[in-house]
């Protein structure tokens, strides 16, 4: 049987957050809160005069999480704060949070208004996008620490971490580039206008004039040689230096030839150059430099531990709390973890219970109860009252942190792989430097100044920019295709990356299965509503992972008072509710016989339930796989071999092989490490591999495989590092977007082509010696806008015939 | 005909200053966060209704 949520008549909403109130009791001048938290935000927005807040959008606050005074202790530190701030004078302090829960415009509002909450903020500016608050107040007035607890009572708790302190600088590059293309727009557009007279009016008589235009042209080109190109010429000569001739070689020749040819031609007086052409070039390869560069500013796809971590924790040392950093932590501390917070290293737990949520581990968002004695991993979260630890390793060789220590983390390139214009502009270059020798050598009777002339046009005419440009093009607006699809891609080379793959492995907890959402289902006779009530009632009281997710099951009913409650570790509850006596847990407490675990169809939770010791049947508590899970796996096993890999026991192995066929390959049992050396395995078999997983544990896997995707419910919360973000809703896409992604390979290929046709033509002039400056001028930005053009217009279109 | 010279001189030096104008707006953040600013716009206006009701608009 199923019980539906529906059948409440009027739920009340919190008028802060916009959650169910539990019941009415909460109130504040007519309003309706579900906590008093939300209530106590509501109060100190009123105090401010904030309450333009309400009107912008409808219930937009977040419920605050619990408030300790002592949360942010660690923001005295003199050693944090320098860490922390972006920059400190005689009066003023400034810095940037990271703060997640921003959603909405009231935010912004808010939190830009923080100025009248506190004088001693002078401003706070939010970036949405990347959910940063910028906060300069003054340092006499208001400390670091109190800062922090004042945006996280009003709900925005800001999310300090290791990884937020060390790298913040990243980019900066953006901005180069920008002025890279302003200053190239700048030169191509005057040289441009400076260049007409010579083609418009050939046969202009007077000379001087001539020779002014050109001379100012070199003078405008020259930021454009030594600024702008510099990172091709810098990128080809690194590629020389590690014997790869990569496609920014044959460019820089190019754009070398096409300068040097110029400014001799302008200062010899023998014509007028190419330096239109020249300047028009680099303006098309940094635009679509700027067009390949999008990024997703709020989604970080390069996390390790540090991010997860909190920057401090409270160590008890001579019966004083105090509050440690993280990497001064040493084995045999005795730490004390509250509601919510991160165990930062392998520990024991010391308190007799403690709810443990290891979603940061596995990507499955279920409590777990760990009793005294018990070791806990670092990363798990913990959740219910404060529990005592003590710690075993230290954090940076703990259990899942060890993981990092691992050689495929500290490499920083993109491995061996060569992107398709790479390996192509490796033959181009040959095909090109032997066409022109050829060349050189045919006309080397007609004069040496000939011949030149030929050797450098075919240089010229042959420098791939329409073949530079077609990759970022096409790969760049794939990316925005799959980024308006909910799938996010690091960059243009993962996705190249992605087409070439052949085998795909699944991590099972959390990627395949649905975190968080269980499959309920009550084996038995139907529940009526009376019964339905007492169960409610009975769980109400206790905080047993397995008791609360019944509990939610449960529709909504009235609470009735529990005589006699007792709670049994390890066995389940009991107690009398208006004089029927319930009884929920393990088979054995409920039934009195012992487990057979022959009975259950497999492993997965059972919860016994009695009303007066007769059994009225269990409850069967399941992972829920993915929604359309079975389409994506049947689509992509006719392309790609598959494996599973999971960290559990074997008792889903039926269904596993059920949902994948017998031709998968599913392994149970599986270490962190285990599943990177799978990956390494594989890959040593020359298979190209696809990973996808979702948590801590899977973070080496997905660096080792060529392509890792996280797999995530909340774009924004916790992903491990990886190439691809992959939104849940969209997981049953899955095999589009790997088709779309190959097929857009065939779309590269078919922009070479075009663009191999305009070099062909350019060679004709250029091989007889006639490849005047207004043939190269039409030719290249022809060539050029063609190739922009054809990338863009059948992404577009593919993307709407595969419908992504 | 040198009447073109000075005007050139003239057509660059607007030119240039238009360049310093963009590398400033690039420097000063203005490409930085192409969004906030969009959402900010529209707060300014309920600011000012609900701070001073008897303003005059």
């Amino acid at each position: 049987m199923t019980f539906s949520q529906n059948n409440i008549l009027e739920k009340a909403f919190c008028f802060h957050c916009g959650d169910d109130c539990p019941d009415n009791s909460i109130t504040l001048e007519e309003k309706i809160f579900c906590c008093t938290g939300c209530k106590t935000v509501y109060e100190i927005l009123e105090a401010g005069k904030l309450c333009n807040y309400y009107s912008i959008n409808d219930s937009p606050g977040i419920s605050p999480t619990d408030i300790r005074l002592n949360k942010f202790e660690y923001l005295d530190e003199e050693e944090v704060i320098s860490s922390l701030i972006d920059f400190k004078d005689d009066e003023i302090i400034s810095v940037t949070f990271y703060i997640p829960q921003m959603h909405c415009s009231s935010c912004i509002w808010l939190l830009e208004n923080l100025y009248k909450l506190n004088n001693a903020i002078s401003i706070s500016t939010v970036d949405f996008l990347k959910k940063e608050l910028n906060i300069r107040f003054f340092h006499k007035q208001i400390s670091l620490k109190e800062v922090a607890s004042l945006i996280t009572s009003i709900g925005y708790e800001p999310l300090i971490t290791l990884q937020h302190t060390e790298i913040q600088k990243d980019r900066i590059s953006n901005k180069k580039l920008y002025y890279k293309i302003g200053v190239a727009a700048f030169a191509f557009g005057n040289i441009m206008l400076l260049s007409f007279p010579e083609y418009l009016a050939s046969g202009l008589k007077e000379e001087y004039y001539i020779h002014l235009f050109t001379y100012v042209s070199l003078f405008l080109s020259l930021p454009v040689f030594f600024y702008c190109a510099s990172d091709y010429m810098i990128s080809a000569w690194n590629g020389l230096k590690n014997k790869v001739i990569n496609i920014d070689f044959p460019l820089s020749i190019g754009i070398i030839v096409l300068f040097t040819r110029s400014a001799g031609e302008i200062l010899l007086h023998t014509g007028p150059g190419y330096l239109d052409s020249f300047s028009g070039l680099l303006f098309f390869l940094l635009l679509g430099k700027l067009f390949q560069s999008k990024t997703y500013d709020s989604l970080n796809f390069d996390r390790n531990y540090k991010s997860y971590f909190p920057l401090s924790v409270t160590v008890k040392k001579n019966q004083q709390e105090i509050n440690t950093s993280i990497s001064n932590l040493e084995i045999g501390d005795r730490i004390i973890i509250r509601n919510n917070e991160i165990i930062p290293a392998d520990s024991i737990l010391f308190t007799p219970i403690a709810n443990i949520d290891n979603s940061f581990i596995t990507g499955e968002s279920n409590l777990i109860e760990r009793n005294a004695g018990d070791l806990v991993y670092a990363g798990a979260k913990l959740s219910g009252s404060a529990a005592e630890f003590e710690v075993i390793k230290k954090t940076s060789q703990s259990y899942l942190t060890n993981l990092w220590n691992n050689d495929i983390f500290n490499k920083k390139t993109d491995r061996n792989f060569t992107t398709f214009s790479n390996a192509i502009s490796k033959y181009f270059t040959f095909v090109i430097l032997i066409i022109g020798t050829l060349l050189f050598l045919y006309w080397l009777p007609y004069g040496f100044g000939k011949s030149l002339n030929v050797l450098t046009s075919v240089l010229i005419v042959a420098c791939p920019c329409a073949l530079a440009m077609s990759t970022p093009f096409t790969l760049g607006n794939t990316l925005r295709i799959f980024g308006r699809r909910q799938f996010y891609v690091k960059n243009s080379q993962s996705v190249e990356r992605l087409a070439g793959i052949n085998h795909i492995v699944f991590d099972k907890t959390g990627t395949i299965t649905q975190s968080g959402d269980s499959e309920i289902s009550f084996n038995g006779d139907e529940l009526n509503e009376e019964q339905s009530s007492l169960v409610k009632s009975l769980t109400s009281n206790s905080s047993h992972p397995l008791s609360r997710r019944i509990y939610s099951f449960l529709p909504a009913a009235d609470m009735s008072y529990v005589k006699d409650y007792k709670e049994i570790a390890n066995a389940g509850l009991e107690g009398i509710i208006t004089e029927i006596e319930v009884k929920l847990g393990s088979r054995e407490f409920v039934t009195g016989i012992k487990n057979d675990f022959g009975s259950a169809p497999d492993l997965s939770s059972i919860v016994y339930l009695s009303f007066d010791n007769k059994t009225a049947g269990y409850f069967q508590i399941q992972n829920r796989y993915r929604k359309g899970l079975s389409e994506v796996i049947n689509k992509l096993n006719k392309k790609f071999s598959i494996s599973v890999l999971t960290g559990d026991n074997e008792s889903e192995k039926e269904k596993l092989f059920q949902l994948f066929g017998t031709k998968s390959e599913i392994l149970f049992h599986q270490s962190p490490e285990a599943k990177l050396e799978y990956i390494q395995h594989l890959q040593s078999r020359g298979k190209k591999v696809l990973m996808l997983g979702d948590g801590l544990n899977d973070a080496g896997a997905l660096a080792q495989a060529d392509v890792g995707i996280s797999v995530t419910d909340n774009v924004g919360s916790f992903s491990p590092s990886s190439d691809a973000i992959l939104e849940a809703t969209s997981f049953s896409s899955l095999h589009n977007f790997i088709g779309f992604a190959a097929a857009t390979k065939k779309l590269v290929y078919i922009s070479f082509g075009i663009s191999f046709i305009y070099n062909i033509i350019g060679l004709c002039f250029a091989a007889r010696g006639i490849l005047s400056p207004i043939i190269a001028a039409v030719l290249m930005p022809i060539s050029s806008v063609s190739v922009v053009v054809f990338a863009t217009l059948s992404t577009n279109l593919l993307a709407r015939t595969r419908r992504i | 005909m040198s009447v073109i010279v000075i005007l050139i001189f003239f057509s660059l030096i607007v030119a240039i200053g238009f360049l310093i104008a963009f590398l400033w707006a690039v420097k000063s953040g203005q490409f930085k966060d192409v969004y906030t600013p969009s959402v900010r716009v529209l707060f300014d206006d309920q600011n000012k209704i609900i701070d001073d009701p008897e303003s005059k608009h």
